[in-house]
């Protein structure tokens, strides 16, 4: 069970959570003129790392917001959560001071 | 062939299964991946195309990762045309299999019946039935009545919250013992020359310009004209380095089995909107998975929420299952693509093939992958049956939409 810190209420248990995937994806800026390939970039390819992720939850029964965590998806440790719209600590800054766990660096 | 449904016992083990190999400098193929799909892959490029300079690495044991955590069940029965011809084409060589490798696998055809508990979930299971019969896949509609004279223990009382309002019912579809069949492959495997070798993690894809030709492993490089990735939930992780992106989405999915008990239950049952699967292994144990977890992740464990979840969706319909206990729980590390079907064929590097995405259902197709899979590396293009799973469909947006349409969710 994860107990996932939302900025506005505290630690919860993951079951009040939805999960919204990696975050920081941004909407192209003009869609109607993105090609094949960045439309699927931007629809369906997502990273997928053995270490730290930037991801989206929504406090679904909470206070139903949405906001970003930095988690570990070996350990599933969380570094850190912070508003939607906040700079994070940044994953690559994290993957650096912990290579994951099981995997040559 | 034994009837696996009337005959509770397993088979017997082979004098001799396989020998440990120590990797070559080069091979002709190097598969990345000791389940089911890489050594079935590795078969039948020795069987089917005589290519027996191939090794099969794997980073822990041989069929240790999701060949030995997944739930085992064996069904065809999927809406779309490209995924019933492909997961029909696994169901006709499971049905040969144990003469093919001259080995029990404990293939058992006991049927799976998936419930229906709602409208839209009747109108789904008809439609799927329908679409099952157009082609040429066996699969009835049953009444609440019929599914109980399959499964006499299941409750199909109107006084619940979720009642079964009928069922498919593929009558061919069944499960296997999953050790048996890695076990099979890989000893014919061997037997042909193929190297099997353990404890051997790729750790990078050596490439010159846009060709692979080899990897790099914990034990060194290994050279090889084509490279062949079997390693579900890892796959994206292999081809990160190489700036090779997959629309993969890695996450754990759960099992659990209870003691050994009498024989109670002789078929699979599926049920999607309470979610849960159970069937009873050869030996006793009640065998049960669910849905993924719900958040990605690498750790080979799972969330203690779902099982909850999945028992609760199990003793509703079993009510005698209150009195088992949970023996055990395990999680593999499953790759979900966008439209929950696999990705299957060529890369934009010449001599790198992915064999990936398959998700919560890549066992049943063991057989039938296998095949494909060797055949589009022996051959360079993608066999016909994989040619709709390409990478490439992401981009053109020809999509296999099997969220949802696959008889449970993904």
């Amino acid at each position: 069970m994860l107990r996932i810190p939302c900025p506005w209420c505290g630690p919860r248990d993951e079951t009040e959570f939805a999960y919204g995937s990696q975050a920081h994806i941004a909407y192209p800026v003009d869609p109607s003129t993105v090609d094949d390939a960045a439309w699927a970039a931007y629809l369906f390819f997502r990273d997928n790392p053995r270490g730290w992720f930037a991801e989206r939850w929504m406090h679904r029964a909470g206070c139903q917001r949405w906001f970003n965590v930095i988690r570990h998806t070996v350990t599933y440790e969380i570094a850190a959560s912070y508003p939607p719209g906040a700079a994070g600590p940044g994953a690559d800054a994290l993957s650096a001071a912990e290579a994951p766990i099981g995997h040559r660096a | 062939m034994t009837d696996w449904r009337i005959t509770p016992r397993l088979p017997e083990h082979p004098d001799f299964l396989w020998a440990e190999a120590e990797p070559k400098a080069s091979y002709d193929v190097v598969i990345v991946g000791a389940g089911g799909h890489g050594l079935a892959t590795a078969y039948y490029l020795a069987k089917n195309h005589g290519i027996t300079n191939v090794a099969v690495l794997e980073r822990g044991w041989l069929a240790g990762g999701n060949m030995a955590r997944n739930t085992t069940i064996i069904r065809s029965n999927y809406l779309w045309d490209e995924s019933a011809a492909i997961y029909e084409h696994a169901l006709a060589l499971w049905e040969g299999l144990e003469a093919e490798l001259d080995c029990e696998v404990a293939f058992s055809q006991r049927g799976v019946l998936n419930l229906a508990h709602s409208l839209g979930d009747v109108r789904e299971g008809r439609r799927r039935v329908n679409a099952n019969q157009l082609n040429g896949i066996d699969a009835q509609w049953l009444t609440p009545e019929e599914v109980q004279k399959i499964a006499p223990i299941l409750n199909i009382s109107s006084d619940v919250r979720y009642p079964v309002l009928g069922g498919t019912f593929q009558a061919r579809a069944g499960i296997a013992k999953h050790d048996w069949v890695a076990w099979g492959y890989a000893r014919a495997a061997h037997a042909m020359g193929v190297d099997l070798i353990q404890d051997c993690e790729v750790i990078g894809v050596l490439r010159e310009g846009d060709r692979v030709v080899g990897v790099d492993t914990v034990r060194g490089p290994i050279r090889a004209a084509q490279v062949g990735l079997a390693a579900a939930g890892h796959s994206s992780v292999i081809t990160a380095p190489l700036g090779l992106r997959l629309p993969l989405q890695s996450f754990p999915l759960q099992a659990l089995v209870s003691e050994l008990l009498e024989q109670v239950l002789d078929t699979v049952v599926m049920s999607n909107a309470v979610h849960v699967y159970v069937s009873q292994a050869h030996k006793g144990e009640l065998v049960m998975g669910a849905g993924i977890d719900g958040y990605v992740g690498y750790g080979q464990r799972g969330s203690f929420p779902v099982i909850e979840h999945q028992m609760a969706a199990a003793i509703e319909l079993f009510p005698i299952f209150a009195r088992a206990h949970v023996l055990r729980t395990w999680g593999g590390i499953v790759d979900v693509s966008p439209d929950a079907s696999p990705i299957v064929g060529l890369t934009p590097y010449d001599g790198l093939y992915v064999n990936c995405g398959w998700g919560t259902g890549g066992f049943k197709a063991t057989p039938g992958i296998g095949w494909v899979f060797a055949d589009t590396i022996a051959n360079d293009r993608p066999h016909p049956l994989a040619a709709p799973f390409s990478l490439a469909r992401f981009d053109s947006g020809v999509l296999i939409d099997e969220h949802g349409a696959a008889a449970v969710a993904h």
